[in-house]
């Protein structure tokens, strides 16, 4: 009993860090600009069928193709934020979380349209089957090594966010833009760079996930949603909180689907999220 | 000359014609149109209700709300329920529904008022998907594949017709009724509590205005409405299942209406009903069935150029326009007056 025990909450890591990953460039977006992005699970979606589609032509398997879904995503970030985020910057918040939400559905739309509704998978990846580290516990080798870039990755963007001058310029912004922006800092510059960091995340945590999960329009609904409480349990803007809120959340999801069946796993989350909301609405490390 | 003062008076109010017009002519509606299209007019009835009922707490109280198809469900699942459990009669399962979504209003109200913004929707949002995996998950209730109403004899009583126009007239009452409810809380103390708040907060709460207990009523109020929209819901279609009942999606198209049509207005629900309804159906019907995705892009490029370029919704827009023919017109006036002195 407890080797399975062992089992789930192993893999529940693992989910975890692919969790913090996909909500950390959630949780930059909101802490400099203060926007929540409610397409993000749909960025998610997006780099998961560029890797699929590069998988098929010209044959990189996801693992590979990496950097390019990357930037690929990061240039889909750029692109929302010129096109439309900018534009309501100083519109009420209802404008913002629309706008967003326009481009959740119309990203899906999109896909459901060019690719159809079908589940798609990589077909022989480059990472596959698992390894048995104990007789009762074997970890799945593509979720280990996503979880691996998932944690070289935020490490790298916690390292940028604290210890260069342009990740401390892009805190200022978002403790205080009009400070900043008095001390020289370009804010506009560092709301393209907050952009292009959360969606690059994003992008990233989607060619992972592409590699051992299924690939269709709707994937971005679960991501994108498990994102959100990600980072509203963490504290919205707080790098931090996503890290450990993440790895909660993959426990819960793991241990819950283990308990009561699949079925339930994400209720627990769920559940757990409307909680923390009520005993402590700033979330785990957030301001207030 | 009372009279020639009442006409006046209208015609400095021309929505009150405009309204009045259209509800005569929705009246007659049902002997015109019939079969899909009278469906495609219930349809857009219902979700100006369900827009309606969300611009009281999204338009009014300011709490972006993104859990209203909850209270749909609620009433429709209630409705189901109790008849096929304890054989009630559907007029009680709608009593049952009212009173659930009301509680269940309230217990999201209480905790949930203290979140801002993105915290409030996103909490909503959970509550919808929690709400979403019990009731698929829960076999008595249908589980996944839902739940068919038994159909009974055609009568008001039974909440069953066998022609579509009673439903019609039904849920147009449904309408003029929460379309009151607006009147009346814009013109309330409330109301004005409400604007003040989203006009300065900051100054509204120097001034001891404390929300809460009307924001709660704003909910309760909501939920219920919603509720019973959802119990019309199940007595028209004879059938719900979880995605129809309490899918993100219906409780993002819910809260577009109202906020495409102008959050806050009296009007602003029906008018964006009357678009979003025609236009989902539509690309529905002439572009393939659903999950062709193409409707999904017309209505995301759609909702991004209003929350760009109109955010205030198209009454919203109207209501500017005029505001600013009106000053333009006293601003002439004054000038006229003045020179003639």
């Amino acid at each position: 009993m407890s080797e399975v025990i062992l089992q789930v909450v192993g893999s529940g890591v693992l989910w975890g860090f692919i969790f913090v990953l996909s909500a950390l460039g959630l949780t930059i977006i909101f802490g400099v600009m203060d926007i929540c992005n409610f397409a993000h699970g749909d960025f998610l979606m997006m780099a998961m069928f560029l890797a699929f589609w590069l998988s098929v032509w010209p044959g990189l398997d996801p693992m590979l193709s990496l950097p390019i879904v990357a930037i690929a995503i990061a240039l889909l970030g750029v692109a929302t934020y010129w096109l439309l985020i900018r534009h309501v910057l100083k519109a009420s918040g209802m404008a913002q979380i629309f706008v967003t939400f326009g481009l959740m559905i119309f990203l899906r739309g999109l896909a459901q349209a060019l690719w159809g509704a079908d589940y798609r998978s990589i077909t022989d990846p480059l990472v596959q089957g698992s390894w048995n580290i104990m007789p009762n516990l074997s970890l799945s080798k593509p979720q280990v090594v996503a979880a691996l870039c998932a944690i070289v990755a935020t490490i790298l963007v916690y390292l940028f966010m604290t210890k260069t001058r342009t990740g401390l310029a892009l805190q200022a912004v978002s403790e205080d833009k009009d400070a900043a922006s008095l001390m020289g800092i370009p804010v506009q510059k560092m709301y393209i760079l907050a952009w292009i960091i959360g969606a690059g995340c994003v992008g990233i945590a989607g060619g992972l996930l592409s590699e051992f999960y299924y690939i269709y329009p709707e994937v971005g609904m679960v991501y994108g949603f498990l994102a959100f409480i990600t980072v509203a349990l963490g504290g919205f803007g707080s790098i931090k909180g996503v890290f450990y809120a993440g790895l909660i959340i993959g426990m819960v999801q793991a241990l819950g689907g283990f308990f009561f069946g699949s079925a339930y796993q994400y209720l627990l989350v769920y559940g757990l999220y409307f909680v923390c909301v009520v005993v402590r609405p700033q979330g785990l490390m957030g301001r207030r | 000359m009372t009279d020639n003062n009442l006409i006046k008076k209208l015609w400095q109010r021309p929505s009150i014609i405009i309204v009045t017009l259209l509800f005569l002519f929705l009246l007659v509606v049902p002997k015109i149109v019939t079969g899909y299209y009278l469906h495609a007019v219930i349809l857009i009835i219902m979700y100006a209700t369900l827009g309606t009922a969300w611009n009281w707490i999204g338009g009014f109280a300011g709490q972006m709300s993104l859990g209203n198809a909850v209270y749909f469900g609620l009433g429709a699942y209630a409705t189901a329920c109790s008849q096929l459990w304890w054989g009630w009669n559907p007029w009680l399962g709608l009593l049952l529904g009212i009173v659930l979504s009301g509680i269940v209003a309230f217990l999201i109200g209480l905790p949930c008022f203290r979140l801002k913004g993105h915290y409030f929707a996103i909490a909503t949002m959970a509550v919808g998907e929690i709400v979403n995996i019990i009731f698929t998950n829960w076999d008595a209730a249908g589980g996944a594949s839902g739940l068919y109403l038994t159909i009974t004899e055609s009568s008001l009583l039974n909440f069953q017709f066998a022609s579509k126009v009673p439903y019609f007239y039904i849920v147009l009452v449904l309408l003029v009724l929460a379309t009151a409810i607006t009147i009346w809380l814009k013109n309330s103390r409330s109301g004005y509590y409400f604007r003040a708040i989203k006009e300065d907060p900051e100054a509204a709460k120097a001034l001891g205005i404390n929300l809460v207990n009307r924001k709660l009523m704003a909910i309760i109020l909501s939920g219920t409405v919603s509720s019973v929209a959802g119990s019309f819901w199940i007595n028209y279609m004879l059938f719900i299942d979880p995605p129809s009942a309490f899918l993100i999606m219906t409780s993002v198209q819910i809260a577009l209406i109202a906020v495409m049509g102008g959050m806050g207005t009296v009007w602003g629900p029906i008018v964006g009903a009357s678009i979003i309804i025609p236009l989902s159906e539509g690309s529905r019907m002439f572009l393939g069935g659903t999950g062709s995705g193409i409707d999904l892009v017309i209505y995301g490029l759609l909702i991004m150029l209003v929350a760009i370029y109109q955010p205030g919704g198209i009454v919203g827009a109207v209501n500017n326009y005029t505001k600013k023919r009106q000053s333009k017109k006293k601003a002439t006036l004054k000038a006229v007056q003045e020179v003639s002195e």
